[in-house]
């Protein structure tokens, strides 16, 4: 126990990276999520492939192998480029590695979502807003966005809580988050079961929280929307 | 792009594919079997029954896989009694410890598509079974459980590409399964591209006909949904 207290403090700082690393891949998720939806939706048959190969590709492949591809690969990859610049050496940085990585995973999840939810949008909605005389940009971002969030809700949560367990394999790149910082505990006091079991409830934890803010956000989108 | 380094190394790919076909095979069925048990308490009426197999379904849902696994491959050994007991023999390899995680884990996330497709029985069917005077034992045979697997059936196959895709965390223990093999190709040859997209194009093909092979399943079982043929 008294091994628990002492090297609670990393554990936390690890947590502190897997949120962050969590909040940052949302956010690019989420862009790509919106951009890859629109696409899917768009007239154009060339940005519905693009868009449609993206998600399936992403899709079937394990996020590890994305991962280890992304990290590995695009060390090679920016180096390569570098050197027709005439750049020196990069080291890339496995924060940045990660978060690309989760949050280019996560845009196929999420573009699925958005999909669901922009279809879900009344047409008429949408009409009304021509009717108006509201670009189509205007009208995406004042009617069908808003309008979109309710419906995509449900599906954005269970993303999220997918993608905070997928944080745990930014340690396999190096990352200090709790699963690698557990793993340091664990080594040194030869007591790795108690250490990922800390980990496993702050996890839990994190969850819960999610959970608490999710029911937040779906009051909040559904103001309005009367419930059986 | 240097597709030889793939081509000579085809054999260990071979190998790695052969692995992680055996490991979700045997981690699906392993899990099937727990699952079905731990679906038939969680839907149970009583809050007493209900609590323990709802809180094994949360732990390994609310957990990453990767935390499981090294809770398992690292963790067991810390305990004495383990390394004393015969489970050393499962705990002492590292093949078998993915097999335990995986196994559990699927166990939990099957446990609860099952859950739920069993509470959503229609009750009209179980009233009626009953009219025909069947046991309990008998209505869960005949009626329950055969609609609860087929309504299950797209919920599971997404659960299957899951277990799929969650396999490859082997490699990291030492396994030589596709994603172990291409970790081994890129150390000897340092060509990280060439060696995970060649992988990851084993897995979208694994990923492309277990979902061939769901829809296939669908269409055999759903006959009863699908508009009529005229």
């Amino acid at each position: 126990m008294s091994q628990v207290v002492a090297y609670f403090p990393l554990i936390l700082k690890g947590m502190l990276l897997t949120v962050e690393v969590a909040l940052a891949s949302l956010l690019i998720a989420i862009l790509l999520g919106l951009i890859g939806a629109v696409a899917k939706l768009s007239k154009s048959r060339i940005a519905k492939t693009i868009a449609g190969a993206y998600t399936t590709v992403i899709r079937g492949i394990p996020d590890l192998v994305l991962m280890t591809l992304i990290f590995f690969g695009g060390q090679i990859l920016v180096n390569n480029i570098g050197e027709k610049l005439g750049w020196d050496y990069i080291d890339v940085d496995p924060f940045i590695a990660g978060v690309l990585t989760i949050g280019f995973i996560f845009g196929a999840y999420f573009a699925e979502s958005f999909r669901g939810g922009i279809l879900a949008v009344a047409r008429g909605e949408i009409e009304a807003g021509y009717a108006f005389g509201m670009t189509p940009i205007q009208v995406f971002f004042r009617i069908t966005m808003p309008a979109m969030v309710r419906h995509a809700l449900p599906g954005i949560g269970n993303n999220w809580l997918v993608m905070v367990k997928t944080t745990a394999l930014v340690s396999v790149i190096g990352l200090q988050d709790m699963v690698y910082n557990a793993g340091l505990a664990g080594g040194s006091t030869r007591k790795p079961f108690t250490f990922y079991c800390v980990v496993a409830f702050l996890f839990l934890v994190i969850t819960g929280f999610s959970d608490v803010g999710m029911r937040w956000l779906d009051k909040k989108y559904s103001v309005g929307v009367r419930k059986a | 792009m240097d597709v030889q380094v793939i081509i000579d190394n085809l054999p260990l790919y071979l190998q790695g594919l052969r692995t992680t076909i055996v490991l979700v095979f045997a981690s699906l069925v392993v899990g099937l079997l727990l699952a079905i048990p731990i679906a038939l308490l969680a839907s149970s009426k009583s809050k007493w029954i209900s609590a323990l197999p709802k809180a094994y379904i949360y732990f390994f849902r609310g957990t990453p896989l990767l935390v499981q696994m090294f809770m398992i491959y690292h963790g067991m050994g810390q305990f004495e009694a383990v390394r004393e007991s015969f489970l050393w023999v499962i705990f002492q390899q590292a093949w078998t410890c993915a097999l335990v995680a995986f196994a559990l884990n699927t166990a939990a996330y099957t446990g609860e598509i099952l859950r739920g497709t069993i509470e959503q029985t229609p009750y009209g069917e179980v009233e009626a079974a009953k009219s025909c005077g069947m046991s309990n034992a008998q209505i869960y045979r005949r009626i329950i459980l055969p609609s609860t697997f087929r309504r299950a059936l797209p919920a599971y196959g997404n659960e299957v590409i899951f277990m799929l895709h969650g396999s490859s965390l082997a490699g990291l223990i030492t396994i030589v399964d596709l994603f172990g093999a291409a970790k081994i190709v890129n150390a000897r040859n340092f060509v990280p591209f060439e060696s995970f997209i060649a992988a990851g194009i084993f897995y979208l093909a694994i990923t492309f006909m277990i979902v061939w092979g769901f829809k296939k399943a669908e269409h055999h079982w759903h006959a009863y949904l699908r508009p009529r043929e005229s």
